[in-house]
Order: structure tokens, then C-alpha cells, then sequence
């Protein structure tokens, strides 16, 4: 906070650091999780640690920049490893996630862990909506209970580390 | 800032409390009402391309324009066997035998689905290999 005061020029050269920060770390936590698949037997069901730097961003930084860097991410992940269908997937469900988590931020009646977890399980939901949409099938109805429940886990974790993270973390400046 | 990590308040636990008994219920309704199917259904881009008795050991091989997949279907479950995909991931979705249940192979556009029973062949679009 009391960074803030200190100048506008400081201000946006730290916002435009964190920012970039931010965005880089996401890419590394995206990289690090995409190589323990076979860790998870579910396809879908994982961690979700890109989701720290969502929330530190939607804490430190407000929405715009959660939204920015989260869908700078997942367009340079996949980009470097990916393909358009694992953007697809990538989209829908960090869009979904991110959208659900500003909007009950906004609210200011729900803790950090709350919206986290709505956050996990959104990802996941609007990762399943795009996977029917694609494959054109409800055969995946099974896996929507699986990761609704994975989703409420990871979501509780990460919003726990979250907490722990934001209080302790300087404001980036808000925009 | 304060506001955000304070203790829980009623408006966190009615959130998480509502999402734990909705995941609860589509639990208990999958385990419920879902029984073990008898037909294992093979499609590519939404189109049905094969359907096998869960019954009948069986191997299927599929080589399309996505890619190649090795279907096996051994005591009364369903698997991917192999696959040329990048990621591998559908040889990790398990073996499958209750109904509505998948291996999904998402490169190849390719889905194993448990069904109850076969569907009229007016539904069926083959494609001949």
C-alpha cells in the first residue's frame, strides 16, 4: 500500500513488472504441471497452480489484469506446447474460472478459499462444456462428477496457498 | 485487502456447502442409476463407427486421418490399449464398463462410450476401412 503513493512513473513501471512477472510464472507453473499428467488418472484433474497467480493477480492487481494475464498464458502454453484444441480447452476453462472468481470477488462477501474453489470447479466445468461440444457426446457426464469433486479439492488448496500468498505480498497497483 | 482473507463468513460456507452437495448428488447419481452396460461404442468426429458386445474379448484398430488407436475389450471392460497420440493420455483413462462411461481420445477425435443397448443401425454411419 504504501508503495502506491510514491509517484505515478514508479507505479507503472511496478505494475508493468509484476505484470510480467506474473504472466511468466503462470507459464512456468503451466510448463511444470503439464509434465505430471500420468500423475493424475483423470484427464482434467489437476492441480490448477497457474490458478495462484490468478488469484494473486485478482487480489493484488484487479480483474483486467487477472483476465489479461491469464489468457496471455494460456495462448504463450499453447503456443510452445500445445495445440488449438488444448487452447480451446485452456480458454474455456480459464475464461470460465476467471469471470466466476472477479464476479464473486466483487461481491466482497466471499473469502479467498471460497472463490477459489468456485474457481476450480468452473475451470473444470467449462473445460467438460467445450469437450461436449467438440466430441459431441454426453458420454462425459462421469468425468463431470469427478472433476466437479477434484475441482473442489485443488480449488481449496490453491486458495489456501493463495490466502497465505496475498496476505503477504506487497499491492501491485490496481488497474 | 483485509476483507478478502478475514475468517469465513456464512456467505463462503452456503457457497461451499451448496458446490460439495451438488458434486455429492452427481456422485450418488452416477453410482445410482448408472449399471453396467453391454455395448461398447467406437466414434470418430461424433459419427459411430463401430459398436462391440462388452462381452466379447475383443481387439479393434483404428487408422484414420487423426491418428492409430488400439481398442481392447477383455473381461468385461473397455480400454485404450495403444495410441500414437502427442499426450497418451486416453491409455490412462482406465478401463470402462458402466454405462455412459468413456475413454476419450481427444487428437484423433475419438470416443469409447458404454452404451445399454444398440442403437437402430438407421443411426449407425459406417465408414468402411
Amino acid at each position: 500500500m504504501k508503495r502506491n503513493k510514491s509517484g505515478s512513473e514508479k507505479n507503472t513501471a511496478a505494475f508493468a513488472a509484476a505484470y510480467g512477472m506474473l504472466t511468466a510464472l503462470a507459464l512456468v507453473f503451466s510448463y511444470v504441471e503439464s509434465q505430471i499428467p500420468a500423475f493424475f488418472a483423470v484427464p482434467g484433474m489437476k492441480l490448477g497452480l497457474t490458478n495462484i497467480i490468478v488469484l494473486i493477480a485478482l487480489y493484488k492487481m484487479g480483474a483486467k489484469s487477472a483476465m489479461g494475464i491469464n489468457i496471455l498464458r494460456i495462448v504463450l502454453v499453447s503456443l510452445l506446447f500445445g495445440g488449438f484444441s488444448a487452447m480451446l480447452y485452456s480458454l474455456a476453462g480459464g475464461m470460465l474460472s476467471t469471470v466466476v472468481m472477479i464476479l464473486l470477488k466483487k461481491t466482497q462477501r466471499f473469502h479467498i478459499i471460497a472463490v477459489s474453489i468456485a474457481g476450480g470447479v468452473s475451470h473444470n466445468i467449462g473445460q467438460i462444456i467445450v469437450a461436449m461440444i467438440v466430441l459431441n457426446t454426453s458420454g462425459i457426464a462421469w468425468y463431470l462428477a469427478v472433476l466437479w469433486v477434484s475441482g473442489m479439492v485443488s480449488g481449496g488448496l490453491i486458495g489456501l496457498l493463495g490466502a497465505l500468498l496475498v496476505k503477504r505480498l506487497p499491492d501491485f497497483g490496481n488497474r | 485487502m483485509n476483507k478478502d482473507t478475514r475468517k469465513k463468513s456464512k456467505a463462503d460456507v452456503m457457497l461451499i456447502a451448496g458446490l460439495a452437495v451438488v458434486g455429492i448428488f452427481l456422485i450418488l447419481y452416477l453410482l445410482l442409476f448408472s449399471g453396467s452396460g453391454k455395448i461398447v461404442e467406437i466414434r470418430v468426429d461424433g459419427n459411430v463407427i463401430k459398436q462391440l458386445p462388452l462381452d466379447t474379448d475383443t481387439v479393434y484398430d483404428i487408422n484414420n486421418e487423426y491418428g492409430k488407436n488400439r481398442i481392447v475389450i477383455e473381461n468385461g471392460e473397455a480400454y485404450m490399449k495403444e495410441a500414437d497420440c502427442p499426450d497418451g493420455l486416453c491409455k490412462n483413462m482406465g478401463k470402462i464398463s458402466r454405462k455412459g462411461q468413456s475413454v476419450i481420445c481427444l487428437p484423433h477425435r475419438l470416443v469409447i462410450e458404454i452404451k445399454d443397448e444398440q442403437v437402430s443401425s438407421d443411426d449407425v454411419d459406417v465408414i468402411v476401412k
